[in-house]
């Protein structure tokens, strides 16, 4: 599905989501691509990412199903890129979300020399990508555009919650949950990087971007529109 | 889902994390319940909330004595603090909701993948969108709308009569019983899903005309609706033929997902019968 494709934002609001992914083609490149994607992720890492994924398994901040009533009070919000890598058992999608163009520019050379053979892309701005592409000396292919969203809008949130909840495009994060976990921010009750993981973790491919979800909480502390 | 009432201590942290907003505390019984009419079977809640395995009575009499002082527990709020989730056995048409709905779930009821195609993402193996054509997405119920099959069934006879081709290899399309007139089959136009994807694909010329389309016919439908519109770009790599008609439609054009152009066929035809990646595409 067109999951990465339609965040909610404008140009400037994805200034630090970039979402670089590979995906396997069925019948075409699939057999023996477990390696490759794994490699995929593992070259990733340089680049300080801020979240990897699989779409089997999730991204570096998971649910866990034995939590101890102690994690209420010290729980661990570090993020496990080498499960991810780990996890990686079957042809798959799997992405590495950058904060940064220069990171995924420097990530997306990397990707083009090692030449994976994976079909491989970049889920941002328009221009964004351009310039990634630019950067690996790689002309773009071909290009999906987000047309956004229409038709019974007056259903949707403010746009803050839209933002937060359309970071997973599955739509796995509620806008009820988004809107807790800014009221949370606002009240005091909790901190943006607390709110981000319990988001995070609903995200069930890893495609959730921590670092942009932190700076519109920051932002949502301030005002609502 | 269901929600075991001997486990439930109604802490509402379910009721938040739910993308359809399906769940609620029945004051009734004082528990979480379901409506299942509006629940997708996404199991957003059983896979995303973290599990405790608390004794519910202990937890039930402590939020108590808590509630009777005016004290408030703040637990974290994406945990089931009992593990009171248990997913239940689903029976044809309803397991359409889940395969729809849970992208981590096969779709063994349309025997498809995900909730679309490869659609553009792998273009430079595929070729399935040559130069001068256009593939759209039209996507329902996202983001957390929810669409009944009843509503999508009017886009695709709106689309069918338009003459346009859908993806064979779509999990709508595989619920039609007649392509050509975009007909799905009746015993799941009852059934809710967090989101469905038409795929249709066209030459450049009709883009305008798809697009107005889709726009007089969403007026029908009760949910939101998101479209992406997938082309090729030339030897340097520029697009300058379809985003002009976007533009001219009034579209500002934000976001894109961009095939860079890396991928190679590997297999040879005689292994291309495999079965297909698994997981959704993102």
């Amino acid at each position: 599905m067109t999951n990465t494709l339609h965040r909610f934002g404008d140009v400037e609001s994805f200034r630090d989501d970039y979402v670089i992914f590979a995906i396997p083609s069925r019948g075409k490149n699939d057999k023996g691509s477990v390696p490759k994607l794994r490699q995929f992720l593992e070259m990733a890492l340089p680049y300080h990412p801020v979240n990897l994924g699989d779409a089997l398994h999730g991204g570096a901040l998971r649910p866990s199903r034995e939590m101890r009533p102690t994690a209420h009070w010290n729980r661990d919000m570090t993020p496990d890129f080498r499960a991810v890598i780990a996890g990686v058992d079957a042809p798959t999608t799997v992405a590495a979300v950058f904060d940064n163009r220069p990171a995924a520019e420097d990530f997306l050379k990397a990707v083009k020399t090692a030449d994976l053979g994976m079909c491989v892309n970049i889920s941002t701005s328009i221009d964004g990508a351009e310039q990634c592409c630019h950067a690996a000396d790689q002309p773009r292919h071909s290009v999906g555009y987000s047309l956004g969203f229409e038709g019974k809008t007056e259903k949707l949130p403010n746009t803050q919650v839209l933002m937060l909840s359309t970071m997973c495009g599955h739509g796995m994060i509620g806008f009820s949950l988004a809107k807790k976990m800014i009221d949370w921010v606002k009240e005091g009750r909790r901190t943006p990087e607390q709110a981000v993981t319990y988001m995070a973790r609903f995200c069930s491919c890893g495609v959730y971007n921590p670092s942009r979800a932190k700076r519109i909480l920051e932002d949502a502390r301030h005002r609502m529109r | 889902m269901f929600i075991n009432p001997k486990k439930c201590v109604a802490c509402g942290n379910c009721t938040y994390v739910c993308p359809m907003g399906a769940i609620y505390i029945d004051p009734a019984i004082n528990r979480a319940t379901i409506d299942r009419n509006e629940c997708v079977e996404c199991y957003g809640c059983f896979n995303g909330l973290s599990q405790e395995h608390l004794n519910p009575a202990v937890v039930r009499t402590m939020r108590s004595f808590f509630k009777m002082l005016r004290l408030r527990f703040e637990p974290e709020p994406d945990v089931c603090p009992t593990a009171a989730f248990e997913p239940d056995k689903l029976e044809w048409p309803r397991t359409v909701r889940r395969a729809f709905s849970d992208p981590r779930v096969p779709h063994e009821s349309t025997g498809v993948s995900g909730r679309g195609t490869e659609e553009v993402k792998t273009n430079d193996i595929s070729g399935r969108v040559k130069v001068g054509e256009v593939g759209f997405t039209i996507e329902f119920g996202r983001p957390g709308v929810g669409v009944w099959f009843h509503e999508i069934q009017k886009m695709a006879s709106a689309l069918a009569k338009a003459g346009v081709h859908f993806e064979k290899k779509n999990p709508v399309t595989s619920l039609m019983t007649d392509v050509a007139t975009g007909t799905i089959r009746e015993d799941v136009l009852g059934e809710k899903v967090l989101s469905a994807i038409l795929e249709i694909k066209t030459t450049v010329d009709r883009t305008e005309e798809i697009i107005r389309l889709v726009w007089e016919v969403e007026k029908q439908i009760d949910t939101v609706i998101s479209i992406g519109v997938g082309t090729r770009c030339d030897e340097q790599g520029e697009e300058n033929v379809v985003a002009p008609i976007l533009e001219r439609l009034g579209y500002k054009l934000a976001r894109a997902k961009t095939n860079v152009g890396l991928g190679k066929i590997t297999m040879k035809d005689e292994e291309a019968r495999q079965p297909e990646p698994a997981g959704a595409i993102m």
